[in-house]
């Protein structure tokens, strides 16, 4: 059985989204910044797939500016809001310790450049409190930002909360809701959110495909310069396809959300419950704050990538928060801030799961995951000695 | 998964000389289950013609950790011990068919594995060794192994 469960990921395009795509690559070609009609034609859906952004996020559609993804609406966003703190002489921002590399590289550069970045500690359960935030709010501070949920451990937020906090301190609030969108309801007026990030390949869009809201008011820097598109904020003609496989594949998602979730909830448990029963496995985050589709589970004595290509060869594709697989030496920087142990963080296994996936694809999971778990361990002088007591267990 | 090679992955997916071995008589483990790899290698010596005629191993880390141990304990099983101390780390990467640069150093740890092994029996039959046998310290970042 093939079963993918990397939807955190990235996800398969839906149906809607590549019926929605075609027709633009060879009907609607036009560039809309063209005059003529073939040009008009493709503007007007460009200014169509922004409003349905807009209307699902109640936001004005004028705050709506498409990126190549949520990395570089995460850069912009952030350099946008440290231009405008610049000008009135605030140079301090905060953020946490678990955010995506999006956020944490690129206030390391804004660090270079003169300001100076804290970064919330990540409590237990991995969810940052609007008090954090409030307690570490300076008056120099020009800009919050928070991730709506956590990619690896899939913890959500308390946005509304924090979106308050700033407001009433008068900070700008960015949220990275690269994995929040279309799986989590969004209102940036009642959430009090000045800006926010989206990649359209989190919910069966295409990928190179992102959005940037933000608020009326707030002058957007360029990352890209060149020509006027994206009223002169973001250069370069336009994905047309990409756009409106990115509305369509939204507008389809915000639709289905609580269909979704009350179909994805009780998959996401019945692993949870079942993984958590192989001895000395943690389940990171918190079980019940958390995206529909996430599970994210240590498993002590074992390394993850060797986890991850015995599931490959079963056919199950994950993910890991392994030293190996994040390509450093360091295990995933999201576990090590929940307060896990380095030796434990490198035997994490992240499943995420979307409403393509099937009750017995699970089922299969539940049944593979602990034969492979306990052949590592059978392999692991780790394990030898834990179980021989030389060294306690950690979890 | 086109990451490792073909022999890479027949080395991960069914390890040669996998598991602990009773009475061994050196064991040598290097590594760092903070850094993510841990080898264990046990030998079993010939006392009178010095060859090694038995290897196992566990190790704790990723695909490449494993298929380094188990094609490294290939390579000494049945050899002298002085053939064995040989091993280099290119040779089993050679004998793999290549790692990703990344994953070079696993190679390292296997050959270091190798070499506590043996360190670990000379140490127990009063053999003596001269510096170049002695433990590596495990500043892998500085190490000046081959990458």
């Amino acid at each position: 059985m093939n079963v993918y469960a990397d939807n955190a990921a990235t996800t398969a395009a839906s149906d809607t989204a590549l019926a929605a795509m075609l027709p633009c690559f060879q009907e609607i070609y036009g560039n809309p910044s063209s005059l003529h009609t073939p040009g008009q034609r493709a503007g007007e859906k460009l200014e169509a797939a922004r409003e349905l952004f807009a209307h699902h996020l109640h936001a004005d559609p004028r705050g709506i500016t498409f990126t190549s993804g949520g990395s570089e609406a995460d850069n912009q966003a952030l350099r946008s809001a440290a231009a405008l703190g610049a000008q009135k002489g605030k140079k301090h921002i905060l953020s946490t310790k678990f955010e995506h590399h999006a956020i944490l590289h690129t206030l390391q550069a804004l660090e270079k450049e003169g300001f100076e970045v804290t970064l919330l500690d990540i409590p237990a359960d991995g969810v940052v409190t609007a008090e954090q935030v409030r307690e570490a709010i300076r008056p120099d501070t020009c800009l919050v930002s928070v991730m709506f949920a956590n990619n690896e451990i899939g913890t959500i937020q308390p946005v509304s909360e924090i979106g308050a906090v700033c407001r009433a301190a008068g900070v700008l609030f960015h949220t990275d809701a690269v994995q929040a969108a279309g799986h989590l309801p969004i209102d940036v007026e009642a959430m009090q959110i000045d800006m926010l990030s989206i990649s359209a390949h989190k919910f069966h869009g295409p990928k190179g495909v992102g959005v940037l809201y933000a608020k009326r008011g707030i002058p957007l820097v360029n990352v890209i310069y060149g020509g006027a598109q994206e009223r002169g904020k973001r250069a370069g003609t336009e994905n047309i396809p990409g756009i409106c496989g990115a509305a369509a594949a939204f507008d389809e998602a915000c639709v289905n959300m609580e269909r979704n979730a009350a179909y994805l909830t009780p998959l996401r448990d019945k692993l949870i419950t079942g993984l958590t029963q192989i001895p000395h496995s943690i389940l990171n985050g918190d079980a019940k704050r958390r995206l529909p589709g996430n599970v994210n589970i240590c498993f002590e004595g074992i390394e993850g990538e060797s986890l991850l290509l015995l599931l490959d060869e079963k056919g199950i594709a994950a993910s890991s928060g392994s030293a190996c697989t994040s390509g450093s030496l360091d295990p995933s920087h999201v576990l090590l801030a929940l307060g896990r142990p380095h030796e434990v963080a490198h035997g994490s296994l992240r499943l995420s799961l979307s409403e393509y996936n099937r009750p017995e694809e699970i089922d299969y999971i539940l049944e593979t995951v602990p034969g492979i778990v306990s052949y590592l361990r059978d392999m692991s002088p780790v394990w030898d000695e834990l179980e021989r007591g030389q060294k306690p267990h950690l979890i | 998964m086109a990451l490792y090679s073909d022999k890479v992955m027949d080395h991960f997916q069914h390890p040669r000389n996998v598991g602990k071995m009773e009475n061994a008589d050196g064991i040598g483990e290097v590594g760092n289950a903070k850094c993510g790899d841990i080898m264990r290698m046990y030998i079993k010596v010939d006392k009178d013609t010095q060859v090694i005629t038995d290897v196992k191993f566990n190790t704790f880390g990723c695909g490449s950790a494993i298929a380094t141990s188990s094609m490294a304990t290939e390579l000494i099983k049945g050899k002298p011990i002085t053939e064995a101390l040989q091993l280099s780390n290119k040779a089993v990467v050679e004998a793999l068919d290549g790692l990703p640069a990344h994953k070079i150093h696993c190679s390292v740890l296997a050959e270091e594995a190798v070499r506590a092994a043996v360190r670990d029996y000379y140490d127990k039959n009063g053999i003596s060794y001269g510096d170049e046998l002695k433990a590596c310290e495990g500043h892998c970042e500085t190490c000046g192994h081959d990458a």
